[in-house]
């Protein structure tokens, strides 16, 4: 048994992975599919935190610039800050796309896989 | 029609609703699936809305509203820190969490790693967490009650939040996950109809011209064309303004880590019912800020904001009584009473959500993955077990509401996003994009954000050296800000660096391709509970 190797504290874990789990790891559809997974998350996490932080900042040393009134008494804030909502909707939107059609068919593949190989 | 007889009538109407409901699910709950997950089987719009419900607390409904009553613009704020927060759930945790785990926040971190510590942190964290939460939302029901049964008695106030814990103890033990997700499906529809109905009503005022509304709040507020621009609130000194950054650090990143959010995502089929579940909450919970922007200007503009209280707590019922006709009409005594009522039944699902979370993870983490871990635990022991603890939690939480109504509510809630966002974020995402992560890193995140969070606030002007403070007269705060999150935040992430890199552990690093494979694609995932 692997997990019974020289580890001071180790014995309290499950039991280790089944082979079939290693297989599918080293397929390359399963890279394609970490790939398309993290290529498109992890962009637009730092995307929409930096926009976030950017706007926060803004509120606090922009002051000059929010204070513009675009239309009556709506000024630049309020049109950032609804700006915000739109954006959260619009990755939301695109992320739900992109994973319907990048992610899904791969994934669904490979389960299918680790089904019929794990015989359950 | 005097109104105190039917505000009361619509809060017992609100709590029979709520126990009928969780009798009738406490019927289809059998195993502990369906205690802690409600077997699986909702669909991905349902759990959506149960999100919502979950998610929209009274400090939502009642605070963000009241606070841009009082100082406008930096109200706001709060609402779009709580809803791109969504985005890191969704593109992030949501689905990996739902393949990864079973029951708890724990599960996804003990796949890989050392049962005993890891589940003891991320249960010590889970409790802390829901703690400082029902803290803030039955400090919230007590005040409210009291003041619209006119009455600012303590003694109500007391009876107030016992009854509350009382009844979260009952939904919990009683309709377990079921029970707790109708509770949150029927309020999330409660809440936007209310809203939408007094948004309405204010916008029908205004022919629905917006620029005029804020124009209007702006020129009764008395602070001018200020009102309607950052600053008014946090704008005053170079402190003040890291203190909000600070805040908006932890609004965003703490809603991906709430251990009661993170179990709802157990309680669909699949991954993609999760993303659905998300897709959905983000819909909800976007129209839902966007609400509360007009209910707050239009409380500022409508009514007289002195009347809301000392935080503006008070802001949308009052708001409700206006547009309804006024103070002494039929329809403002209606509307009244009905908004009261919306934001009870908002108080009721949130606690239900919080308690069931922390008692799961008390009886599945500590009983079943610490204390019991050589032994086999049966289903219906590990329900027994969480249903004591769900009573043992309900009744620290009405000890601890007591005294904690000298605090704050926002500041309570945005205290256990700061918690989440230092001691649970790290964790989680280092487990699941880490191969080399390991149990000294998730350990050392998770204690060192929850102590330097919980620290760095005993040491600041929330508890003393200033009039606000909780004791005013004593002066030990040598940190400044109020919210830690711009220093707790990165200090837990640091930590689990650094804690992974100085211990080897081959085991996690072994089980990571397995946990990947898992979280990516659902092989070998939890399926919907078979009945």
């Amino acid at each position: 048994m692997a997990h019974t190797e020289k580890d001071p504290d180790a014995g309290h874990y499950r039991a280790d992975s089944a082979p079939i789990y290693k297989e599918l790891h080293e397929t390359p559809e399963f890279a394609e599919l970490r790939k398309r997974y993290r290529g498109w998350a992890i962009p637009a996490t730092v995307g929409f935190l930096v926009w976030y932080l950017l706007y926060v900042a803004l509120s606090n040393w922009g002051g000059g610039f929010m204070d513009i009134k675009v239309v009556g008494n709506i000024n630049v804030a309020l049109v950032l800050g609804l700006l915000q909502f739109l954006t959260t909707f619009g990755i939301a939107f695109l992320y739900a796309k992109h994973s319907s059609k990048a992610l899904d068919p791969i994934a669904s593949k490979l389960n299918d896989r680790y089904y019929s190989e794990a015989g359950q | 029609m005097n109104q105190q007889l039917l505000t009361t009538a619509l809060f017992v109407g609100v709590v029979l609703l709520t126990v009928g409901i969780t009798f009738v699910a406490s019927r289809q709950t059998k195993t502990a699936a369906d205690f802690y997950s409600g077997g699986r089987g909702f669909s991905g719009f349902q759990n959506g809305l149960a999100i919502g419900g979950d998610y929209m607390s009274a400090a939502s409904f009642l605070g963000i509203s009241g606070a841009i009553a009082l100082y406008g613009y930096d109200g706001f704020l709060y609402s779009i820190g709580f809803l791109v927060a969504w985005l890191v759930a969704l593109l992030l945790v949501a689905e990996m969490l739902r393949n990864a785990g079973r029951y708890t926040m724990a599960d996804q971190l003990a796949f890989r790693m050392r049962q005993r510590p890891v589940r003891t942190a991320a249960s010590v964290s889970t409790v802390v967490v829901s703690i400082f939460y029902l803290l803030a939302q039955m400090v919230g029901a007590g005040v409210l009650v009291a003041l619209l049964l006119g009455v600012d008695s303590g003694a109500v106030k007391n009876l107030v939040i016992v009854g509350v814990g009382a009844l979260m103890i009952f939904y919990v033990t009683v309709g377990g996950m079921k029970g707790t997700t109708y509770v949150q499906i029927v309020k999330a529809v409660l809440l936007m109809a209310g809203s939408a109905l007094i948004v309405f009503l204010v916008l029908l005022r205004y022919n629905f011209n917006l620029s005029a509304l804020l124009g209007d709040a702006a020129e009764k507020s008395g602070a001018g064309d200020a009102f309607l621009e950052p600053g008014l609130q946090y704008g005053a000194t170079l402190t003040s303004q890291i203190d909000f950054l600070s805040l908006g650090i932890a609004l965003v990143l703490g809603t991906a880590g709430l251990p009661h959010i993170l179990i709802r995502f157990y309680t669909v089929p699949t991954a993609k019912d999760a993303r659905k579940s998300v897709l959905w909450a983000i819909g909800l919970i976007g129209a839902f800020y966007l609400m509360t922007l007009v209910l707050g200007f239009g409380a500022a503009a409508l009514i007289d904001t002195d009347a809301a209280g000392a935080t503006g707590n008070l802001a949308s019922p009052l708001l409700a009584e206006e547009v309804g006709g006024g103070p002494g009409s039929l329809g403002g005594a209606i509307l009244l009473a009905l908004i009261s009522a919306v934001a009870f039944a908002t108080i009721l699902a949130v606690v239900a959500g919080l308690t069931l979370a922390s008692s799961s993870s008390v009886a599945h983490d500590l009983y079943k993955g610490v204390f019991k871990k050589d032994q086999p635990v049966t289903e219906k022991d590990e329900v027994r077990v969480a249903k004591l603890a769900a009573v043992a939690i309900g009744a620290v939480a009405i000890v601890l509401a007591i005294p904690a109504q000298q605090l704050n509510i926002a500041f309570l809630v945005a205290l256990a996003f700061a918690v989440a966002a230092s001691a649970n974020l790290p964790a989680i995402l280092f487990n699941m994009f880490w191969k080399r992560f390991n149990t000294r890193g998730a350990c050392w995140s998770i204690y060192g954000g929850l102590i330097a969070c919980v620290g760095l606030v005993i040491f600041s002007p929330v508890m003393s050296g200033a009039e606000t403070s909780l004791f005013p007269n004593a002066d030990f705060a040598w940190f400044p800000l109020n919210n830690p999150g711009i220093v707790s935040i990165p200090l837990g992430f640091l930590l689990g660096i650094v804690g992974t890199l100085s211990a080897r552990e081959p085991s996690s690093e072994r089980l990571y391709p397995e946990l990947e494979v898992r979280a990516l694609t659902g092989a070998g995932a939890e399926g919907a509970a078979q009945h």
